[in-house]
């Protein structure tokens, strides 16, 4: 089985090995062969498109935590410059889950803040899968609180499992921590803007996402529990992840129809992965528009705004 | 055989002796063990008379205990859950609703009364545990917020149990927004200075104890309650050790610096009135406070201040 490929795309996996082969066996330029590739790369054009054209909300969970998914940090490499990483919360240590720094968008400065993962074992260790431990959330507010003093517009950027549940983060008050963001990003008195760019995990991604404009990619998902969390509380079993990750309506087309985000950043075909720079392109396109926006909005407006959106979500019958 | 049987001496043991006792006369502490006479459990606020465990109690019942007799109206009691996503797993959500409330007699997993504690007045709210673990849906958000609302009109505190295992995933991504919404609310209150006591009961989790829950001016906690963010279960899967002993205990909490007090439930009416009475601004009807603005409106972003 071919890593770079999800279980779904074996068939297209399969086709572009035969072609790889072909291409190295056409050293003398056959003619024969050429026509062969090309017809060969059409067909997997077309199952690729067929293929991600049908994707079950679990086949885009899978998507979204693909390992060559791109992670924040190849974003900021490619939608800021003069990226600036701060680091620590100030109060206990730095937590490599989450990044954050200063950033010019398009020559404005901004303070961009992330999840990130790791790509090899080493750093998917050392980011600790992305899962923030309080410390993560607490230099995520710290910069906040910087961007609020400098009035400089947020923007984060959401790819979490959900928030480490471990002992020492319990120890150190992981609930506390997501509370006191949630409160403060409620109050934040500078444009926040989020981008769910992976796994929207939970509170642990919420801890982060308190915003005016709430973005996703095409193939991420935004959920209150993993699809396997869910199915294993609920149907008592993980193997009904499929169905659970059905049910909750985690993918982005579902979460705009129900009015819970704003816009959808559409994937090249077979997923952020395949062209980074490509969907780092459209995402710093509509980035800097809704920047641009939002900065123009008087800090109350936008502030009276943004808790209005937040009070007004839920849906229950009123006799 | 049974407890009775064997402290009975042999002679007095007769076959008909174990009916006349009646149902629910009894009952066993889910912590020492212990028989205890129902009545004695009721008197003693459902609080184990041998080893001082604090029983779960309903949301009606614990707001029965807390505020003054009269006067009390509910809030919120006309709203109830819809099943928006038609979500359905081992049974319907709109199954489960109608069981809960049936079982519970409850419309959902938050009762909000406005009332009195020793004479002051302050809108208190419980959960009811019982109804779905407690789970805040659409529902409990919006009730929260509308007992904030009535504090904030009428500058009157807010108290709030909690009792809960977090987020209600029958209504997915609407119910982690409920913990953006509650939150919202909150720094209105924060904003016009008007007191939130939170009391942490057995359990709090998840995305109540990642919300709300801990956002209280002061935090207060019922001896031995489960309180965190993820459950026990889960961080032994991933940290693949046995938790020590107390683990998400309030105690440990005390300890680690998350919570201000742990309060015995017999205590609750006098701490929490002794706590608002020192925290609540008097304001005479009509006088603005020296620091709000000419307008009377509430300075937004107050957020550096907590």
């Amino acid at each position: 089985m071919n890593q770079n490929y999800l279980e779904f795309e074996q068939s297209i996996a399969d086709l572009e090995t035969k072609i790889e082969a072909l291409r190295h066996a056409d050293q003398n330029g056959n003619l024969n062969i050429k026509e062969e590739i090309s017809r060969l790369e059409e067909k997997s054009q077309k199952l690729t498109e067929s293929t991600f054209g049908s994707l079950t909300p679990w086949q885009i969970s899978q998507v979204a935590r693909h390992p060559q998914r791109p992670y924040t940090l190849d974003y900021i490499e490619r939608v800021f410059t003069d990226f600036q990483e701060l680091h620590g919360d100030r109060l206990f240590a730095d937590d490599p889950a989450i990044v954050g720094g200063l950033a010019r968008l398009e020559g404005r400065p901004v303070v961009v803040i992330g999840h990130q993962k790791g790509r090899d074992t080493r750093e998917k260790v050392l980011r600790n899968f992305g899962m923030p431990r309080p410390e993560g959330y607490r230099k995520a507010l710290r910069l906040m609180r910087l961007a609020e003093r400098f009035r400089l517009p947020v923007l984060t950027f959401i790819d979490t499992p959900g928030a480490y549940p471990g002992v020492g983060a319990e120890e150190r008050g992981q609930s506390e921590a997501i509370a006191r963001n949630l409160y403060v990003m409620a109050g934040l008195t500078t444009p926040i803007i989020s981008v769910v760019i992976g796994e929207g995990g939970s509170g642990g991604a919420l801890a982060i996402g308190v915003c005016d404009n709430l973005i996703m990619l095409q193939y991420a998902t935004y959920s209150v529990i993993s699809p396997e969390g869910c199915a294993s509380i609920l149907w008592k079993s993980a193997d009904k992840a499929p169905i659970a990750a059905e049910s909750m309506g985690i993918t982005a087309d579902r979460l705009k129809r129900l009015e819970l985000i704003d816009e959808i950043i559409e994937e090249p075909l077979g997923g952020a992965h395949r062209d980074v720079d490509l969907t780092a392109g459209r995402l710093k396109d509509l980035l800097s528009v809704t920047v641009e926006t939002m900065s123009r909005m008087p800090a109350e407006r936008l502030l009276e705004t943004r808790r209005q959106r937040y009070l007004n979500y839920g849906r229950f019958e009123e006799a | 055989m049974s407890w009775f049987d064997k402290i009975l001496p042999p002679k007095i043991k007769s076959k008909g002796s174990k009916k006349s006792i009646p149902e629910g006369l009894w009952k066993k502490c889910p912590a020492c063990g212990g028989v205890l006479y129902c009545a004695e459990i009721e008197t003693n606020l459902n609080v184990c008379p041998k080893c001082d465990h604090h029983m779960r109690i309903g949301a009606r019942r614990r707001l029965d205990l807390f505020l003054d007799p009269e006067p009390r109206e509910e809030i919120g009691a006309n709203l109830s859950p819809v099943d928006s996503l038609k979500f359905k797993d081992s049974k319907k959500y709109k199954d489960r609703l109608t069981d809960a409330q049936k079982h519970t007699k409850e419309k959902d997993a938050l009762v909000v009364l406005q009332g009195k504690l020793e004479g002051m007045p302050l809108v208190a709210c419980a959960f009811e545990f019982g109804f779905m673990g407690g789970s805040m849906g659409s529902v409990v958000g919006e009730r929260f917020v509308r007992a904030v609302n009535t504090c904030l009109n009428q500058e009157i505190p807010l108290v709030c149990f909690s009792a809960s295992g977090g987020a209600r995933m029958q209504e997915a991504l609407m119910s982690l927004m409920q913990m953006a919404k509650t939150s919202t609310a909150l720094t209105r209150m924060g904003d016009r200075r008007i007191p939130y006591i939170s009391v942490l009961t057995d359990p709090t989790m998840g995305g109540v104890s990642a919300s709300f829950a801990m956002l209280g001016d002061i935090i207060a906690a019922e001896p031995k309650a489960l309180v965190g963010f993820a459950g026990p279960r889960v961080i032994e899967q991933t940290v693949r050790e046995t938790l020590p002993e107390g683990f998400q205990r309030s105690e440990f909490l005390l300890e680690h610096g998350a919570v201000d007090m742990i309060i015995h439930r017999r205590d609750m009416r006098t701490h929490i009135a002794s706590l608002l009475s020192m925290l609540s601004v008097t304001r005479p009807a009509g006088v603005e406070l020296e620091n709000e603005s000419d307008e009377g409106e509430p300075q937004p972003g107050l957020s550096s201040d907590i």
